[in-house]
């Protein structure tokens, strides 16, 4: 039963623990140490890479972020500017931090624990420093031409053909580098994690080349297209963030509080429901929309079917936690993916809730879609690439995290602003679209009553901010060597210490 | 789960099913859909041309989308047509000549499915467009004065296509004069009107 079994050790012990796979054995082997001390330097130059650009992006979207929330309250702010109006900022902050940011981090992790379950290094490094380069210059470049306004509304792809091409290029030496590394895996089981990578680095493509030949292309006629948009929406969410993000949380979570996960036939049953329902659920964009019921209801029938495998990543992930939840004081890893796991519960029972006629009557074209949609891409997926990345950076690098008190600032301005985002807008949102119901409620008094809850975005947004600013500090400090020298993993699980951790276990326990 | 050509293959099946089921599917669906004949010998819908082509591209690299809708619920869903937003429920007809359809998501202003019919006049959406609070105070739409040109008053006279603000809003020094790109956005959202009847039932 542990045959899938990740890795015990904690945060702490180092580069530390074996990845047996196979074996519930907690010691790791001299050669252990070494094979993923090599791995981890065969993924070095470029994860770093693809670290440290998506971290700017972070910052550049969060920027853009920012413009567009204050533009909801104060419309006079910055508005004669035309290439900062509220209608160029708003795309540009969603395709900065959706192709810059979660996408550039998403495949340095995926690169990561690729190689660390396949147990193989990763191979062509000079490709995927090119395949970076080309991805933050096609997505500079298609940012720029956003701004200016050379674009065609159409949600998550307004990036012009031409950077599409590029990024779709790009992501085809990432697929093969992928497969490469899964390929010379030296272990017979594969581990869940390894799944859903495999599945995430097939899917992306297929539905970004589809989705342009649709579109972009002129493949579909008109509604047509709107369909072909939230399919691929919907779907960037549900069949490549979500698969990493879960892969992460699937390797993280018992690797740092060392057991291994609950059930592997729960597992199995997650991966394969989120394969056959998580395609289907995008027409629920659409409802009450010039479209055919079926075609609508199609979505909101295989929305509630998402419950299958939601409950049962849930119920595996907390089952492995059980008992372990004091150790979110000391291992900023843990604290952040269990957030983000908590999150990916709550976000997927709301957007099965959000697919219903009678919810979305009601929540359909208002803020109240928005904050769920930041507790997505956020408050799941984001904040699980944070717990992804303290892990592996000071593996990569040697180093330890220069500083404890970062860490904490980074993840307290994040939650609080996470939370503040979602419980203003979510409320402020069910309010206009009940108003909005009401249809003797004038336009102009909703948007009135709005106004507190888009300050309280603009406040939320800030918070989140200042974490973004204490996360890329701790990375460039983290790229500039400037944290300790790791110990070695033998000393390091007897001392216990360094900033990696939160705080001593020995002092709390 | 250890063979990966298993694994590759549902991978590949899960979703090519749902993109001939959601997408291609839908597709051929809207194909045969042909404009519907009023007894005046005209058809619609229209498809956009000369200025209110133009106009749309305008529509589409301001974002307008971003906050306005382009359809209309049906009448026992949400009050969309009890509010006079449209007459009847937006129909799949009514977007053949769109590419893209600009039907939106997001309701932080009114949705704009019949905008020309609700609203023809031009100065009107001059004046909004310049300022929206000049016409709808306590709007939070952005002004988009970048699409007008500001002449100085000087002793020269009044441009004819200057816009008249009310008393409060004028500026003394300067006359105000719609760019090309606004005056195509106005032709444009002018032409917004998908209040004839399609044939159908709701």
């Amino acid at each position: 039963m542990t045959d899938d079994s990740p890795p015990p050790t904690s945060d702490s012990s180092a580069s530390s623990a074996p990845m047996p796979e196979g074996s519930p054995d907690q010691e790791s082997s001299p050669r252990d140490m070494v094979d993923r001390a090599r791995i981890d330097a065969s993924c070095r130059g470029p994860v770093l890479f693809f670290f440290l650009t998506a971290a700017a992006w972070l910052l550049i979207g969060s920027a853009l972020a920012l413009l567009a929330s204050i533009k909801m309250h104060s419309p006079e702010f910055l508005s004669d500017t035309e290439w900062l109006t509220f209608g160029r900022v708003r795309p540009a902050h969603l395709n900065t931090v959706i192709y810059g940011w979660s996408s550039l981090a998403g495949m340095g992790v995926l690169f990561w624990l690729q190689a660390r379950l396949s147990r193989a290094e990763l191979r062509f490094q000079k490709l995927l420093y090119a395949v970076g380069i080309l991805w933050n210059l096609a997505i500079a470049g298609g940012t720029v031409v956003l701004l200016t306004g050379r674009y065609l509304s159409i949600e998550w792809l307004e990036f012009p053909v031409w950077t599409a091409a590029l990024l779709g290029l790009g992501f085809v030496a990432v697929m093969v580098t992928s497969l490469d590394t899964f390929r010379r895996r030296t272990h017979h089981h594969v581990y869940v994690s390894q799944w859903y990578l495999f599945g995430a680095v097939f899917w992306f493509p297929i539905l970004y080349v589809l989705a342009h030949a649709m579109i972009h292309l002129g493949g579909a006629t008109g509604v047509a297209q709107a369909t072909a948009n939230w399919w691929f929406a919907h779907n960037v969410l549900g069949i490549w963030f979500t698969p990493i993000g879960l892969a992460a949380a699937y390797y993280f979570i018992p690797k740092v509080i060392g057991r291994p996960i609950h059930s592997y036939y729960l597992s199995l049953l997650g991966f394969w429901t989120l394969a056959l329902f998580y395609n289907w659920a995008g027409t629920h964009h659409l409802i009450g929309g010039p479209l055919p019921v079926w075609l609508t209801t199609v979505g909101t029938v295989a929305s509630m079917m998402m419950f299958i495998p939601v409950i049962t990543v849930a119920i595996n992930h907390h089952m492995t936690m059980i008992g372990h939840f004091q150790k979110l004081k000391f291992s900023p890893t843990l604290r952040f993916i269990v957030f983000g796991a908590m999150s990916y519960t709550v976000v997927s029972f709301q957007g099965s809730l959000m697919s219903l006629r009678i919810v979305n009557e009601t929540s359909h074209f208002t803020h109240y879609t928005v904050a769920h949609a930041h507790l997505g891409m956020y408050a799941f997926f984001t904040m699980v690439l944070f717990g992804s990345i303290y892990y592996i950076a000071p593996r990569l690098t040697g180093r330890e995290w220069a500083s404890a008190r970062l860490i904490k600032i980074h993840f307290w301005s994040v939650a609080v602003g996470m939370i503040m985002y979602f419980t203003g807008l979510s409320w402020g949102g069910w309010r206009q679209g009940e108003q909005m119901n009401h249809d003797t409620m004038p336009f102009l008094d909703i948007v009135a009553e709005l106004m507190p809850y888009f300050w309280s975005r603009s406040v939320a947004g800030i918070l989140m901010t200042v974490g973004h600013i204490a996360f890329a500090i701790l990375l460039w400090k983290m790229w500039r060597g400037e944290g300790q020298k790791r110990l070695r993993a033998r000393k390091l699980e007897q001392q216990q210490e360094g900033p990696t951790l939160l705080a001593r276990p020995e002092e709390d326990s | 789960m250890n063979r990966s050509i298993s694994l590759l293959a549902g991978v590949l099946f899960t979703v090519a099913a749902s993109f001939v089921g959601l997408v291609l599917i839908p597709d051929w669906q809207f194909v045969p859909l042909e404009p519907v004949q009023l007894d005046d010998g005209t058809t619609r819908p229209v498809p956009p041309e000369g200025s209110v082509a133009e106009g749309r591209l305008v529509y589409n690299e301001l974002g307008c989308i971003y906050c306005h809708t382009q359809q209309i619920r049906p009448d026992n869903f949400g009050t969309d047509q009890q509010r006079g937003w449209g007459t009847r429920q937006t129909e799949p007809l009514d977007h053949i000549y769109d590419e893209p359809p600009l039907l939106g998501t997001m309701r932080s202003g009114p949705d704009l499915a019949n905008i020309g019919a609700r609203q023809p006049s031009r100065s009107w959406h001059h004046l909004h467009m310049f300022n929206p609070v000049i016409t709808s105070p306590g709007s939070n739409m952005p002004p988009h004065r970048f699409l007008y040109e500001a002449i100085p008053r000087g002793d020269g006279e009044r441009p004819d296509e200057a816009l008249n603000f009310p008393e409060e809003f004028d500026d003394p020094h300067h006359w105000w004069v719609p760019t090309d790109r606004a005056e195509a956005l106005v032709d444009y959202l002018l032409s917004l009107d998908h209040t004839y009847p399609t044939g159908r039932g709701q």
